[in-house]
């Protein structure tokens, strides 16, 4: 007998690029014409609940991205993999900008409400912020319970049995569905999206909804004030002798 | 890296200096004739542990002649058409000339035997020579010193960039003073509107490549060898590599060139105009020249605009000629912005799978592809793209396949391609070939290689640069075999001899394939390259025994 649930992915549309400058105006980093994709710790997410769907253990895989029209490609690749269907929530200009976790959780909880979710998975962060918090505020506003760095999870009748990679090491949980799961590295090794299943996707359904649809304020509680760039690093200095390095020490005032 | 330690030879009682000069003269005797046999040719391939090499040099040439005649009466056998000839009567170097180098080259002329030892062997460790001295100039001028004094002393010298050349061009053969570019690494100039590069000889491929992404341009070539070829290296071998298809060999994109002659002599070609035609174009003959007509102390080099978009395609083909008509329907409808096409059969998917752990990342398939497009809009790309693979796919030409947009998913999939080389040493000793054919019969002499060696070999693969016909046929067997070797060679010369392939598309002769060039040009060619040879360097001091064939007389 296999658990109806019916999870929702999320994915983030997030920039990939080795580059990163800062604008001159110091309020963010550039990002037009940036190289921007799905998440890594996303694609994971994706690749779990496509496993999940495979093993019969769940109904339907739907993708959700919030971002510009270009987060639809992302919504695609995840299609490519194996989810159902997608949902993009438009979101642009300056209230893309201010996108920031709790307005993602906010969106992600009245989505989940709305589709009647059992299980949400997202990647554990994204890889341009590193903020580690959708999933977890997603959880509180719902109120469901929460296995975050998941390294392996298994449904066992309404229940899930995940692994936790944390800083002591391995901590295995039971939590009850509903549910929040944010994928960690070592969660599986997501499939290549093959040819035939990319023409498949094409075929399948996204759809668009704006946050105000939701019922979801943009409006941040945060303002940036400035952004700038690390410290250049500087060239280290070489000494001949202990006394010298002891000297130098104090010269800089470290001793 | 390999290290062998050498004999260090101590004064000793006569007794043991006689037994040993017996012994020495043995081992000369063994390291001037290889492996040989009596039935065919075998490869020249030492392997390091076999030949210890003494520490002094070898005794008289007398002795290394008649050791040689007394061998060869002995067995009566052919010696192998890849094995080193006699060592030319060069001169050999003394304290007096070490003093000469030192005192250009302070703290730079190295001795050492365990310092110059990795010089004196191969990327494949199957070739060594027994060169005693290492020199690392800075300058063009040091180089122009080095050459004029060694001119006159009758010194042979052996250039050397990265030594990743798979043809044994790149190491000694006996005694050649190595002059290695390792320092020669500066970047001269950039000019961002026209994309003309200027460098020393000695820059690594891959520095030069992130030099110019941080400018948004990128080189020309890129080869597995990046991380440690030089780009002078490159252009006497004339390197080709995976973006040949795109931006064309480097006869077209080198502008110009700084070279020190045999007698020292500096010639600057060192153009960075794109258009001049005044006069013979002397740079082209040094492009390829693998070292033997002059030394590349510097390069100027035409660079293209570093793409905004790059995917790379995975598919997979059931037959060659379906991969074949895969590759015209890419050119009609990615043309412009095609960059890279190249393929790979299954037994390199299982040599991948098996030695590297690398998956396949679509379902098994008997030929596999790699096509990279490079453009300016991602959109566009996209759009031609998607097209591109919905008509393959519709149209059954290929069976599966999958798309990579990002960095990460670029570099897993291009290594497919990019490691097959390391996969096959992990699966014995592998018979190199790299050949060009007409793209049609291709993979043809892969299927007759096989049928040809039956049990013989362990694998035979094929896999390479499709798109500009060139074939890297290579078989593996678990150690070295002289009679595999004979199945294979001369076999597969003849095989592509008789469509009018090359027998080297881009790895060159160097010493392994210097005899048998006649079986992708005429004599009166290798004649004129003779006299140009004779015309450059009359003493023959660069790079003796390599590119040109024995049998042609200065």
């Amino acid at each position: 007998k296999c658990p109806r649930v019916s999870p929702v992915v999320t994915l983030c549309y997030c920039f990939v690029s080795p580059q990163i400058r800062v604008k001159p105006d110091n309020t963010g980093v550039v990002t037009d014409g940036v190289k921007h994709s799905m998440n890594p710790f996303c694609e994971i997410a994706v690749e779990e609940a496509v496993k999940l769907k495979e093993k019969k253990l769940i109904k339907e895989v739907v993708a959700v991205s919030c971002g510009p029209q270009q987060s639809q490609e992302t919504i695609r690749t995840a299609l490519a993999m194996g989810a159902d269907r997608g949902i993009h929530v438009d979101v642009s200009g300056k209230d893309y900008e201010n996108l920031g976790p709790l307005q993602v959780s906010k969106i992600l909880a009245a989505l989940a409400k709305q589709e009647d979710a059992q299980l949400i998975l997202l990647g554990k962060q994204a890889i341009d912020d590193d903020c580690n918090q959708t999933g977890q505020m997603t959880a509180a506003l719902l109120d469901w319970p929460q296995g975050t760095f998941a390294s392996e999870v298994s449904l066992e009748g309404d229940k899930i049995n995940l692994v936790r990679e944390i800083d002591g090491g391995l901590e295995h949980i039971k939590i009850n569905t509903p549910a929040v799961i944010t994928a960690d590295l070592r969660l599986n090794t997501p499939r290549y999206a093959t040819l035939p299943n990319i023409m498949k996707a094409k075929k399948k359904k996204i759809a668009t909804v704006k946050p105000a649809d939701l019922g979801v304020d943009l409006t941040s509680r945060l303002e940036v004030l400035k952004v700038e760039e690390p410290p250049q690093r500087e060239a280290g200095m070489k000494v001949e002798t202990v006394e010298d390095l002891v000297v130098k020490l104090k010269e800089a005032g470290r001793v | 890296m390999h290290y062998c330690w050498e004999l260090v030879l101590l004064p000793v009682p006569t007794v043991m200096a006689g037994l040993f000069q017996r012994a020495l003269r043995l081992r000369t005797a063994l390291r001037c004739l290889y492996d040989y046999s009596t039935l065919s040719r075998s490869t020249a391939t030492l392997s390091p542990v076999d030949f210890h090499r003494p520490f002094l040099t070898c005794s008289s040439e007398q002795v290394l002649a008649s050791t040689r005649k007394l061998h060869a009466g002995a067995e009566g056998s052919k010696v192998s058409p890849s094995a080193a000839p006699e060592r030319l009567p060069f001169c050999r170097v003394t304290e007096e000339d070490l003093a000469f180098f030192r005192k250009i080259l302070p703290g730079r002329t190295i001795v050492d035997p365990d310092l110059v030892e990795p010089s004196n062997v191969d990327w494949l460790k199957s070739v060594r020579g027994s060169s005693e001295v290492l020199l690392r100039p800075q300058t063009t001028e040091e180089v122009s010193q080095i050459l004029s004094y060694c001119n006159s002393r009758n010194l042979a010298v052996n250039p050397q960039g990265g030594n990743t050349g798979l043809v044994g061009g790149s190491v000694p053969v006996y005694d050649e003073i190595i002059l290695s570019t390792s320092l020669m690494n500066k970047i001269l100039n950039f000019d961002s509107i026209s994309g003309v590069l200027t460098c020393q000889a000695g820059c690594v491929l891959e520095n030069l490549s992130f030099y110019l992404e941080e400018r948004d341009y990128i080189m020309p070539l890129d080869l597995g060898a990046k991380g440690s070829c030089q780009i002078g290296g490159n252009v006497a071998t004339n390197a080709g590599g995976l973006r040949l298809l795109r931006y064309g060999s480097l006869h077209g994109t080198v502008l110009g060139l700084e070279l020190v002659l045999a007698d020292g002599q500096v010639l600057d070609c060192l153009s960075t105009l794109r258009k001049d035609n005044t006069g013979y174009d002397l740079k082209q003959l040094f492009i390829g020249s693998e070292g033997t007509l002059g030394v590349i102390t510097a390069v100027s080099i035409l660079c293209p605009r570093k793409p905004k978009s790059v995917n790379v395609v995975f598919l997979g083909c059931e037959t060659f000629e379906q991969l074949l008509k895969t590759f015209q329907l890419c050119k009609g409808m990615l043309g412009e912005i095609l960059s890279a096409f190249e393929f790979l059969d299954s037994e390199c998917m299982r040599l991948l799978n098996t030695h590297l752990k690398l998956p396949n990342p679509i379902s098994d398939c008997p030929f596999y592809i790699v096509i990279e497009t490079s453009g300016s809009d991602p959109t566009h790309d996209a759009q031609k793209l998607h097209n591109f693979l919905e008509d393959a796919m519709t149209s059954s030409l290929v069976s599966d396949g999958t798309v990579a947009t990002e960095e990460a998913k670029i570099k897993a999939l291009w290594s497919l391609r990019e490691r097959v080389t390391e996969a096959l040493t992990h699966d014995g000793f592998t018979y190199k070939y790299d050949i060009s054919l007409p793209v049609e019969r291709i993979y043809q002499l892969v299927t007759d290689m096989r049928k040809h060696l039956g049990n013989q070999a362990k694998s035979v693969v094929g896999y390479g640069h499709v798109g500009d016909g060139n074939l890297h046929l290579n078989v593996t067997s678990p150690s070295k075999d002289p009679a595999l070797l004979a199945a294979i060679e001369p076999f597969v010369y003849e095989w592509t001899a008789s469509c009018r392939g090359s027998i080297s598309a881009e790895h060159g002769l160097g010493l392994k394939k210097r005899n048998y060039i006649y079986y992708s040009k005429q004599s009166q060619a290798v004649a004129l390259m003779g006299n140009i040879k004779a015309m450059l360097d009359p003493k023959g001091i660069l790079n003796p025994y390599k590119t040109l064939p024995d049998n042609l007389k200065q």
